[in-house]
């Protein structure tokens, strides 16, 4: 695998799966927060979480699609 | 270990990772052609007969003591059931057909990907497109068809301060037409990046040093995987949920 200046755009396009594990983080992290103060309205609320994590997530994913373009099209 | 150095010693890997995901033809090694049979094409069947068989079986006797196959088949219908009736609301029930057949499509794909030297077709973003962009299509003409021109009402915010609402409307226009990317992608994505995380703790392995702790490793991404494997069926159906939703209700 040679050196190419792709290679380190791809690497470094990665760094944004870094930042959506902190927005997935947050979003699990603060449901968690809530749950435990108020149990009886938690089971209600799972739709919204895994909804929230899904567009946390969805922007990483744009990084990883960056990262595969970079490696593969390019 | 004794492979090593064919060609794919590049990564310093005995195999590639990546290689798991190579389209080859079933029959022969010609081209791929618009209908060759390929792996994906065999575990892309093979996850149908799957749910075919799981829900013939699973409530052709309909008994009052449900046997195993019938209780699976029962808790997946009950789940996703209530789940349309929860997001979507109860006039969204007479889709629950086409939300409940993607949500098992996508399930026993991943959960027969899982089994060591099968294919998995849902990392394939030619397969998840075709599924995301299913729902986009279906969501957009039905929203049309039920509101006609006011479901463009749903990119006017108009709880939003009206200098604002041009803006607005501009970002909501985008962040709908990405829907069926990111909706694909992060299935594809997620699926892919797992299974090639197995493989690389499993070209650990072959390292006499490392190889007790690979293994572990492997069963821990394993497990990992599993739930992944369910909780991004649950996310692709969930958000297909939303989106119908909104094509229903456009109005915030």
């Amino acid at each position: 695998m040679e050196g190419d200046l792709a290679h380190i755009g791809a690497g470094l396009a990665a760094i944004g799966s870094g930042a959506a594990a902190i927005g997935v983080g947050n979003v699990a992290g603060n449901y968690l927060a809530g749950a435990l103060r108020n149990p009886s309205a938690a089971a209600s609320q799972t739709a919204t979480l895994f909804i929230g994590i899904a567009f946390a997530e969805a922007l990483g994913i744009f990084a990883f699609l960056v990262s595969l373009l970079l490696m593969f099209a390019v | 270990m004794a492979t090593e150095a064919d060609g794919h010693s590049e990564g310093g890997l005995v195999f590639h990772p990546m290689d798991q995901f190579i389209v080859k033809p079933l029959f022969g090694d010609g081209a791929v052609g618009m209908f060759t049979f390929t792996n994906v094409a065999l575990w892309l069947v093979l996850a149908v007969i799957c749910v075919i068989a799981l829900m013939v079986l699973g409530t052709s006797k309909r008994a009052t003591v449900p046997t195993r196959t019938q209780s699976v088949a029962e808790l997946a219908y009950g789940f996703i059931y209530k789940m349309v009736e929860d997001v979507t609301g109860k006039d969204a029930v007479k889709y629950f057909p086409y939300i409940f057949t993607l949500f098992l499509f996508i399930l026993f794909s991943n959960f027969l990907a899982l089994i060591p030297m099968s294919f998995s077709p849902t990392s394939h973003i030619a397969v998840t497109a075709v599924l995301g962009f299913g729902v986009f299509i279906a969501v957009t003409i039905l929203g049309f068809v039920k509101n006609g021109a006011s479901f463009l009402s749903l990119f006017w915010v108009s709880s939003a301060p009206l200098a604002l609402r041009p803006v607005l409307a501009i970002i909501e226009i985008i962040s709908y037409f990405v829907r069926p990317v990111s909706h694909s992608i992060r299935l594809a994505g997620n699926i892919m990046a797992g299974h090639a995380v197995l493989k690389v703790f499993a070209g650990f392995a072959a390292i006499t040093a490392v190889a007790p702790l690979a293994i572990f490793g492997i069963i821990g991404i394993y497990a990992l995987e599993v739930l992944v494997s369910f909780i991004q069926a649950y996310v692709f159906t969930i958000l297909t949920c939303v989106y119908l939703k909104d094509a229903l209700h456009p109005h915030h």
